[in-house]
């Protein structure tokens, strides 16, 4: 009997704290939005895997495909059917290409003023990135470069899903 | 008999739940109305596989993460089959769960461990069963093992187990202190994107004999012991995961030594509705059977 209060207490104890948690992740966002002004920083550990997308021409292309996905699919579809979306393709790549130590400048607004607004969700969020991973795949880059490259957009999430 | 017609039916609803929740997620999934449907939002294979003890974890220990494919507005579950088999006995496990919100996930399995001839030799009978519900509850504290990638932070949950074996007389003539028991446990699980590599440590505060089929405490120890559990994972491609795991276990039984399990896996998950586990088991002595090893398959579906 008694050991079962305890247990529950316990549990109880958790979902507290797991709430709690989950509150101060959303009260932590506009530190982390400031420290993520533009975009992700160039890493120039990573110029082996701009190579291992083909460089520039690579990412263009590959970002015409990933637009593609994005717009067949319809959890991804709202967001970006009314908008130009050469221009989103074009701030894709040089962002791509920044982060992987390429040639290029990223000279887009910054992750959390785009995104402000949209009301994406994770399962958004999530969904984009699958399609991000899909056209990677079409495209026959190696598992490994594509994990590279996701690992350095995916904390990207903290400021580009505003609906919890 | 009546015995056999019993494990049948739960065979059979098993089944019929798994078909259920395949048919119910591929509904959901078709999105023929335009509107995209609200389910399955997490990313493919994050949810982990089914756990022995049916926590969504490795094979042999629960993980941080919350079971199914539901995100923090979404519901998801799933429902599995494990069967174990190594030299002198075999394992059926099935067990269902339902994670919810990415914050809580509630799970049962039953566990029927067949003894085979050793039953036999015991004098229990040949083919011997005992039977063992576990009843599963986790919460997630805090952290992302998936997405926070820009930090050390692994994702944290808490569990508890809650298990009853029907061998109550049995468990006790071996030396075991209950029939019943509730193992309590902290998990600890991060994805290194950039290495594909998947971590997990858990801690595990446990009184259960081989996982409780063999009862709880015992004539050498009745007190609730703290033991590891761990699993690395190395992500081959969207689909394709390997790794291994250890599970440290107690030894409160005088009449037979028990040993840590080992396994190495392969785990294949081609849609979010269903995945495939083999892996290759080490569990050392159990009773009278020393060094045995085996192969453990399982199956989950879900969304």
């Amino acid at each position: 009997m008694l050991k079962h209060s305890v247990a529950t207490a316990l549990l109880a104890a958790g979902l507290l704290l797991g709430n709690h948690a989950a509150a101060q992740d959303t009260m932590a966002m506009p530190n982390q939005s400031a420290a993520m002004a533009a975009s992700a920083p160039r890493d120039p550990a990573l110029k082996p895997v701009f190579e291992e997308f083909g460089g520039k021409p690579g990412l263009v292309s590959l970002v015409n495909d990933f637009m593609d996905n994005l717009m067949a699919d319809p959890v991804t579809h709202p967001f970006f059917a009314n908008v130009d979306r050469e221009h989103v393709k074009k701030e894709l790549v040089d962002q791509f290409c920044v982060i992987l130590d390429g040639p290029c400048t990223y000279t887009g607004r910054d992750m959390a003023s785009v995104h402000k607004g949209m009301g994406v969700n994770r399962a958004d969020f999530n969904a984009l990135v699958e399609d991000l991973q899909k056209a990677m795949n079409q495209h026959k880059i190696p598992f490994r470069a594509q994990n590279k490259l996701l690992a350095k957009l995916a904390p990207m999430h903290k400021v580009i899903i505003t609906k919890k | 008999m009546h015995k056999h017609r019993m494990s049948r039916a739960i065979a059979l609803g098993g089944l019929a739940l798994a078909g259920a929740l395949v048919s119910l997620a591929a509904a959901a999934d078709d999105g023929s109305s335009g509107a995209p449907a609200n389910v399955s939002g997490k990313l493919l294979l994050t949810g982990g596989v089914s756990e022995i003890g049916g926590a969504a974890g490795g094979g042999l220990t629960p993980w941080a993460v919350i079971g199914g494919y539901g995100t923090n507005d979404q519901i998801g579950a799933n429902a599995f089959y494990t069967r174990v088999n190594t030299q002198d006995y075999h394992l059926d496990d099935a067990g269902v769960m339902v994670g919810l919100y990415n914050r809580v996930e509630v799970s049962f399995a039953q566990q029927r461990f067949d003894t085979e001839k050793v039953g036999g030799l015991l004098g229990l009978g040949n083919g011997f069963t005992f039977k063992q519900n576990v009843i599963g509850v986790k919460v997630r504290l805090f952290g992302d093992a998936v997405l926070d990638q820009d930090s050390w932070m692994p994702q944290v949950s808490v569990g508890m187990q809650y298990k009853k074996n029907n061998q109550d007389a049995v468990v006790k003539y071996v030396g075991a202190k209950r029939s019943q028991g509730t193992d309590y446990y902290i998990s600890a699980t991060k994805l290194f994107l950039s290495q594909s590599l998947l971590l997990d440590a858990t801690v595990r505060f446990t009184k259960a004999n081989q996982l409780g089929i063999l009862g709880f405490g015992g004539d050498k120890n009745n007190s609730y012991q703290a033991e590891f559990e761990g699993s690395a994972a190395y992500l081959l491609s969207r689909n394709w995961a390997i790794g291994a795991e250890y599970r440290q276990k107690p030894d409160n039984l005088g009449i037979a030594r028990e040993d840590n399990w080992y396994d190495a896996f392969v785990a294949w998950a081609p849609t979010k509705h269903v995945s495939l586990t083999l892996a290759y088991a080490n569990l050392g002595n159990i009773v009278i059977k020393d060094n045995q090893h085996g192969l453990y398959a399982s199956v989950q579906v879900g969304f």
